[in-house]
């Protein structure tokens, strides 16, 4: 019977849902089938098949790297950061985990009419000030204005092209059994300052967004050792979606132990009261690494050794049993499986 | 994190593992129903299983919320929830329910206005600010929830508000367990008793299981130390030949219950004739409606309800899953044609239904476990 299971999770998926509902934009298993199922089967070419953070081509002998995203975020202003820092950093982001230098982006803006323009100034602003932390350079852009209620104030696309200067290939498919998982820092940090200031929880507490650029953090990991095998970073999803993925893309086993997740205190707190899990909660300011064996304690102290991963923990390790499967080791002395939801954490109702 | 980490230490797991396995009768095999779905739901996150030694089997009830809902039902929330000016409210977990006609969800894709909230007074909320709607709440669950639903009826009389109705689906635990023990499949040695649902009823209602069905009951809180100990207390019975009711939930669960609570349901709500139960069919006595004086609030007077009654897929057992006559990998659908993206059960959709918390959690039995590396 678990054989069966397991062969099902890999068929190639279909789409049967005759509606987009909310869990196909959750990052979870309804996103996995829509693009794989609808824009892979129609867009399909080379480049874009493995599905990476980025897209690497040559030209002229030098690799490029290229990569979109779209933000949409409820509330556009958190505690930590808004809109604007996370179109900036998220793009960046996702450029640095293929070991690329992010280089230009550019931005667009579909704005709601009736939007406030000193709103619309301190998210350009934020973006302004995110790029320089970053060493990039907004360098095009588009405005749409829609109607009103036909958006949610503002939506911001922004795509980024870095360069390859190292000679890495941090693909899942590189994984191998014995490699630790790294994670460089607190776990949920983001998702769940959003949800608190969402405000219809009722909930106070005092969280941040880590929304921040990890191009450097990279660049130093990269620096320290060259057993780097992968590298993601932890966002729509959080760490058990990115686990799950490579588990299934390298075809291997993941273990991970609960007692060593860094998770702050007030996460974990919330999270507790709503029912969730960190494990499934977003970071926009975090990455998950995984090394050679040998390779890491050099990883744990290049990472901790930088302002953004000074809570950086050894927490998993890869196997060649149960190739696939994501297994929790328990704080309580159990074990679990981890799988990927299928859209948005719904939260329990007792 | 104080007043979690202490009952989640591995240490004092592994000491009552231990203790549990002193008790076990050589060749015995124990058969322990946790008939809560939030034990279900910690025992699989917590994987519990794993300290309980070979012989003893924990059984998942029926008691959870979303998974008893019947189909019918679900379709009914759905044409309320697609009627012109309303507002639809429910709790989170209802949401990918399927019902004869799809889901919530897809009801909402559909264009239905319909809204998740963590608790009534949201919903309560909802209908003020929003005064040329209708809100109705999606009224789910056991005693655990109840309350706040006929708090919020109260409260909703008390400011007057009258675009705000709930749709009640109320059910109550004892004959959901009474039905199990008259099920003439049942094999079960003992009882973990619900703990939320406790705190409401008290510990009094029990008492039946153990005097006229020989079985043991320990009422059990939620974190995983917990569900270990009302194990090992149930295990202790069995053990000295003892059949009773007790509660290690003791520092929330009074014998009692919460009297306010009780009589804030006794004001607002009274039993239906009967009314059906996923899986268990219809069951007399075992859920709540709102009282007559609570009309104006009430959706089912309010809307023309179709009420149509929609048999279970035939492919699916969540009826024999819920009263513990099979596991869920036994389920001919499990994991194939049924999963948490395409759920058939309803046993499938919640984390504390059974077949997803072990799809979710716990997919390797612990036989098969092979935990190596």
């Amino acid at each position: 019977m678990l054989e069966t299971i397991e062969r099902r999770r890999r068929r190639k998926p279909k789409l049967t849902d005759e509606l987009i509902t909310l869990a196909h934009g959750a990052g979870g298993k309804s996103s996995h089938v829509l693009v794989e199922a609808l824009f892979l089967e129609e867009l399909g070419n080379p480049l874009l098949a493995p599905l990476a953070d980025a897209a690497v081509f040559s030209q002229n002998h030098t690799r490029l790297a290229l990569t979109t995203d779209s933000y949409v975020v409820k509330p556009l202003f958190f505690p930590g950061g808004s809109i604007g820092e996370l179109a900036v950093n998220g793009t960046v982001n996702d450029l640095a985990m293929i070991g690329a230098r992010p280089l230009y982006l550019t931005a667009g803006f579909i704005i709601e009419e009736g939007f406030p323009t000193a709103d619309l100034r301190r998210i350009a602003a934020s973006m302004g000030a995110a790029a320089r932390a970053a060493g990039i350079a907004i360098v095009a852009g588009d405005t749409k204005v829609v109607e009103r209620d036909k958006g949610d104030g503002v939506y911001i696309n922004t795509a980024g092209i870095g360069v390859l200067e190292r000679d890495v290939d941090l693909t899942p498919t590189n994984v191998r059994p014995g490699d630790q998982i790294l994670v460089s820092g607190t776990l949920g940090d983001h998702g769940m300052a959003v949800m608190v200031a969402r405000g219809n929880l009722e909930l106070e507490v005092d969280l941040e967004s880590d929304t921040a650029p990890l191009a450097e953090l990279v660049a130093g990991l990269l620096d320290a050792t060259d057993g780097v095998r992968c590298l993601r970073d932890l966002t729509r999803g959080g760490l058990a979606t990115v686990l799950n993925e490579i588990a299934l893309t390298a075809e291997v086993g993941i273990v991970i132990d609960e007692s060593r997740l860094p998770v702050r205190p007030e996460v974990h707190g919330a999270c507790e009261i709503l029912g969730i899990d960190p494990l499934y909660v977003a970071n926009e300011g975090k990455l998950m690494a995984i090394v050679a064996p040998e390779a890491a304690s050099a990883a744990l102290a290049a990472l901790a050794s930088h302002e953004q991963g000074i809570d950086a923990e050894i927490v998993g390790h890869v196997r060649e049993a149960q190739p696939g499967l994501v297994v929790l080791e328990t704080a309580f002395g159990g074990r679990r499986v981890v799988d990927m939801l299928v859209g948005d954490p719904l939260p329990r109702i007792c | 994190m104080r007043f979690v980490d202490e009952y989640r230490s591995g240490k004092v797991a592994r000491e009552l593992s231990h203790q549990i396995e002193k008790l076990l009768e050589p060749g015995r095999e124990y058969k322990l129903m946790e008939v809560c779905g939030g034990h279900t739901h910690t025992i699989y996150k917590h994987g519990v299983e794993n300290l309980l030694p070979p012989g003893v089997d924990l059984i998942h009830g029926p008691g959870c919320p979303v998974c008893v809902i019947p189909m019918g039902r679900v379709d009914d929330a759905i044409a309320i929830a697609e009627r012109d000016r309303v507002i639809f409210t429910t709790f989170g977990d209802m949401m990918r329910v399927p019902g004869g006609n799809g889901c919530l969800l897809e009801a909402k894709a559909r264009g239905a206005d319909v809204r998740m909230v963590y608790s009534p007074l949201d919903a309560l909320r909802i209908a003020r600010e929003n005064p040329d709607r209708e809100v109705v709440f999606f009224a789910i669950g056991f005693e655990t929830t109840t309350p706040s639903t006929a708090l919020t009826l109260l409260r909703a009389r008390a400011e007057g508000i009258r675009n705000f109705f709930v749709f009640a689906n109320h059910v109550t635990i004892i004959p959901a367990i009474r039905a199990i023990l008259d099920s003439p499949d049942l094999r079960l040695d003992g009882f973990i008793g619900p703990g939320h649902v406790s705190t409401v009823i008290g510990t009094g209602p029990y008492r039946f299981i153990a005097r006229d069905h020989g079985k043991p009951l320990v009422v059990a809180g939620f974190e995983p130390l917990d569900v270990l100990q009302a194990a090992f207390m149930v295990m202790l019975q069995l053990a000295e030949g003892r059949c009773e009711v007790e509660n290690q939930y003791s520092r929330v669960v009074r014998e009692g219950g919460n009297p306010r609570a009780l009589e804030a349901i006794a004001e607002t709500m009274e039993l239906r004739s009967t009314f059906e139960w996923r899986g268990l069919g219809f069951i007399s006595q075992s859920a709540l409606k709102l009282r007559e004086e609570f009309g104006d609030w009430d959706a089912e007077v309010r809307y023309d309800i179709p009420g149509v009654r929609v048999a279970d897929p035939k492919a699916c057992q969540c009826g024999e899953v819920l009263k513990g006559v099979i596991k869920p990998w036994e389920c001919k659908v499990f994991g194939t044609a049924c999963t948490p993206e395409k759920p058939i059960g309803t046993c499938m959709v919640s984390s504390e239904g059974a077949c997803a918390a072990y799809y979710n959690y716990g997919r390797f039995s612990r036989r098969l476990e092979t935990l190596t590396t």
